[in-house]
């Protein structure tokens, strides 16, 4: 068995003279859970597309294990698609759709019975073989699909936005019927969205693509707490930037830097020089206020611009002396309770020490 | 105001049907020259039926009708899926043939298609009428099936090919059944049109199959004739027939 | 072409073949016939010739095209003057009213055209309705001559063509945004003017749509003419009809087909020019 159940190497597409994709090059692991993050228009979906067969790549080649798959119609490959708008053969019943795929392969009766209600079964949509597309809501219609695809047993599952159409609880629960039916099923998922917070929940592994190529992979935590660029920090959460200037280097991966005229020290496993721009990239829970912040870490004085009341924390954004505004979040415990803040009320802002990530500032490079 | 629209209405919808509603009335009047009601009798359906000629020119008509009806409706399909999917050399001019055909005046198709004929050896009759009717009803099929066509989920066919199905199994299990309202339709359309025909089976029908249109002309040349407003009326109540059914086939669609 | 699946290939043989022969082929031999020498006995000899050109100059067969154009004329007219209110109304209509009015003008118009000339046949003779009503109610003595007359022939052209002008201008008056009616109204146009400055414009490819649809076909339907005009040769139908079937005199009667083809393609070519035109300003087009 080769090491890879897929392998896509520099891949290049082009539509109608742009590029699309540039040079691609991932490679999957069997079983595992992978999804594509990125913008409209970064060429996801086309890279999506590829895998499947519906379009051919321009350069480069993609593997399923050893095989090429240059020349092999989207019929004929061991994969599988969910579609967006999920697709469902509206003049099937459940079964049917479900059943469509084995039919093809001339699979008998009644292991076919015994499968397509073990699909179902998976999915949690036993009872409803019987009906017809129309009459499910959008949830069960995303199950049927999923169960549509998995019933073949492809090597890799590939899942356009599967998501997007639905409401934010549903999507929620649906997240996690995903991740289980991928962990039961032990079938590589390849999935594509534009929501960081579901590829961060749902993945082993994230791909942030940037115009065609890939900006940064790995897990969910490296991406978010290591981002690799500012695009991936952007895209991945909210972030705040701290514009400094990196007075020396102290020892490997350890530079003092000044920022808005204090000193701290920072930690990176970068290239960096002194006199070099850097950003310092906190998210908003990382930003300590007032009382909580450390002894040492530096204090950057603000007033309070606006606060929401959010549940599990209170989110506020603080407009510090320098003009620049940041957003902080902060979680209710046992300590403090109750705590809030007025707006316009002076507040101190810091973080805690070491989550700061520093980047090169890519504006003035 | 609203008294002038119904009047212009009722005008209208009168002037279209009396000359229909005397043809029915008489069939049903012992008067052969329908001059007075003389009385309800069904003494011309009998005679009618009797009239071997007409029968059989009208038993003709019908075959025809069924037949290229039902070849009309599946190369109109095909051509609709082809025309909608497909990119290929000349796909112009031969949509540009294809409204050719449509607004050609049928006296045109009709002699264009009895040279066609007569040069390359096909001896008029059954196949020349056939594959006559077949041809002018192929634009209206088309027309039909591509609107249907075009309100269809593109991914539908990803979805197909994604599990495995290739082009004919694509058309066969997704394309047709769903095309199912549009087809039956466009069935509809071509039958009537095709028995609706005069002109162009003036031209290319031989003496061994003749047909309706040319069958009435001949009996009416001369005058009133009973046996055919008995048949008129029978046509009249088909055409009726399918104009009830296209549009519950409407109604249905609407509903899904 | 290599991308092709089996199916593709099948599905653009079998559509384009049969369009090559039975479409295109047979119109450009009906072209090439009408350049061909005349032959009395086998429709044609295969040498190349003007002759049924020249001989459509005839005097004869002049007045039988401007007698067929003026009938094709004075029936679109009729049509149009009539069909335009019925279109207009109609599109009015709330949603099932139309409906019903659409299957009304549909069960006529499905009706074999034979038919309904027979039918009016019935109604015009001497014997026939409209005689019989008129002694009947004493407004004449003796039964007037309806029959086997240009204004029989005329009658039974509109009875046939209405749904073919009504058809075309439905579906433009149809997609017509009456807001921009309602606009005018509001600064003050009255109805005149309203239909003169707006609708016309606007319903103006329908208008025309519906004219190519009735003009030209009424030239070729000469079984009016020949039921209820006589056996007189009144249109170019009967004459085209008559050459081909009954004087073998294919050459002749291509070139006067050619003519129809002709005046057909001037009409469309006009009609394009008209849509282009227009396009844009905001009418259902």
């Amino acid at each position: 068995m080769a090491d890879f159940v897929l392998t896509i190497r520099g891949v290049s597409k082009d539509f109608s003279g742009s590029p699309v994709l540039r040079d691609f090059d991932l490679e999957v692991a069997h079983g595992e859970f992978i999804t594509l993050l990125g913008p409209s228009g970064c060429g996801k979906t086309t890279l999506l597309r590829l895998v499947a067969g519906f379009e051919q790549p321009d350069t480069g080649e993609i593997l399923l294990g050893d095989v090429n798959l240059l020349d092999q119609p989207p019929e004929h490959r061991k994969i599988n698609t969910i579609f967006q708008s999920y697709a469902l053969f509206p003049h099937m019943n459940v079964f049917e759709n479900v059943a469509f795929g084995l039919k093809l392969q001339g699979v008998k009766k009644k292991e076919l019975n015994a499968r397509v209600e073990q699909a179902l079964a998976d999915v949690k949509m036993n009872g409803l073989a019987r009906r017809y597309p129309r009459q499910l809501s959008g949830g069960q219609q995303q199950r049927v699909a999923v169960a549509r695809a998995v019933v073949n047993q492809p090597s890799v599952l590939l899942l356009d936005e599967p998501l997007s159409a639905l409401d934010a609880r549903l999507r929620r629960d649906l997240q996690l019927e995903l991740k289980r039916i991928q962990r039961e099923l032990g079938i590589a998922f390849i999935l594509v969205t534009h929501d960081q917070e579901e590829a961060l929940s749902m993945s082993d592994r994230v791909v942030v693509i940037e115009d065609g190529t890939i900006a940064q992979v790995g897990t969910p935590r490296q991406v978010y707490e290591t981002p690799k660029s500012l695009y991936v920090a952007k895209f991945v959460g909210d972030i705040n930037l701290f514009p400094g200037l990196i007075s020396e280097q102290r020892e490997d991966n350890v530079f003092l830097v000044s920022v808005q005229g204090q000193s701290l020290e920072v930690k990176a496993k970068r290239q960096l020089r002194a006199g070099q721009a850097v950003q310092l990239v906190l998210r908003p829970e990382d930003l300590r206020l007032g009382d909580a912040i450390e002894e040492g870490m530096p204090v950057f004085k603000g007033a309070v611009v606006e606060r929401s009341y959010r549940g599990a924390t209170l989110d506020t954004i603080i407009r510090l002396e320098n003009g620049q505004t940041v957003q902080a979040c902060e979680f209710f415990d046992e300590d403090d309770p109750d705590f809030d803040y007025n707006v316009g009320e002076k507040v101190e802002v810091s973080w805690v020490k070491g989550w700061e990530v520093m980047l090169p500032d890519e504006e003035l490079v | 105001m609203k008294y002038l629209k119904i009047v212009y209405f009722t005008g209208i919808f009168v002037y279209l049907y009396v000359p229909i509603a005397i043809v029915v009335a008489n069939a049903f009047n012992i008067d052969r020259y329908g001059l007075s009601w003389e009385g309800f009798t069904v003494q011309w359906f009998g005679m009618m039926i009797n009239n071997a000629g007409l029968m059989e020119a009208t038993r003709h008509s019908l075959v025809i009708a069924v037949l290229a009806a039902s070849a009309a409706t599946f190369i109109g399909a095909l051509a609709a899926i082809g025309f909608s999917r497909y990119r290929f050399p000349g796909k112009r001019v031969f949509q540009g043939t294809l409204m050719t055909l449509m607004m050609a005046p049928d006296i045109i198709l009709a002699i264009a298609f009895l040279v066609l004929f007569v040069m390359i050896g096909i001896s008029l009759g059954f196949w020349s009428l056939l594959l006559a009717h077949i041809t002018f009803c192929l634009p209206f099929t088309m027309v039909t099936v591509q609107a249907r066509l075009n309100g269809m989920d593109p991914y539908l066919l990803d979805a197909a090919r994604d599990l495995g199905a290739s082009g004919f199994q694509i058309l066969a299990k997704i394309i047709f059944p769903l095309l199912k309202p549009a087809l039956f339709s466009s069935w509809l359309l071509s039958f009537t049109l095709s028995l609706d025909d005069v002109i162009v089976s003036s031209f290319v029908t031989g003496p061994a199959y003749d047909v309706l249109p040319l069958k009435i002309f001949s009996l009416v040349k001369v005058g009133v004739n009973p046996e055919v407003n008995a048949l008129a009326t029978l046509m009249i109540v088909l055409s009726l027939v399918i104009v009830l059914i296209s549009q519950l086939l409407i109604k249905e669609g609407e509903n899904k | 072409m290599k991308n092709w699946s089996k199916s593709q290939t099948a599905i653009v043989a079998l559509v384009g073949s049969w369009l090559i022969i039975f479409g295109i082929i047979p119109i450009v031999l009906l072209v090439i016939t009408s350049f061909l020498g005349q032959h009395p006995i086998d429709f044609f000899t295969p040498t190349f010739s003007f002759e049924s050109y020249r001989e459509l100059f005839n005097r004869a067969y002049v007045d039988v095209l401007l007698r067929s154009m003026k009938f094709a004329a004075v029936t679109t007219l009729l049509c149009l003057l009539l069909g335009y209110p019925f279109a207009w109304l109609t599109g009015r209509l709330p949603g099932k009213y139309r409906n019903l009015v659409l299957i009304l003008l549909m069960v006529p118009f499905w009706t074999n055209s034979l038919i309904r000339t027979y039918a009016i046949r019935m109604v015009l003779g001497k014997k026939g309705f409209i005689n019989l009503f008129l002694l009947h109610t004493g407004i004449i003595d003796a039964p007037i001559r309806l029959l086997y007359t240009d204004w029989a022939v005329v009658v039974g052209l509109f009875y046939l063509m209405l749904p073919f002008m009504i058809l075309p201008l439905y579906a433009n008056i149809e997609k017509l945004d009456y807001r921009l009616v309602e606009a005018a109204r509001d600064l003050g146009a009255n109805f005149f003017y309203c239909f003169k400055r707006v609708v016309l414009p606007l319903t103006l490819p329908g208008i025309y749509a519906g004219c190519i649809m009735v003009f030209v076909p009424t030239m070729g339907l000469f079984y009016v003419a020949d039921l209820l005009g006589g056996a007189r040769q009144l249109l170019i139908g009967n004459l085209i009809k008559q050459h081909f079937l009954n004087a073998h005199n294919w050459p002749l009667g291509s070139a006067e087909s050619v003519v129809l083809i002709l005046i057909m393609a001037v009409m469309l070519a006009f009609y394009g020019f008209i849509v282009q035109r227009l396009s844009g300003k905001g009418g259902g087009v």
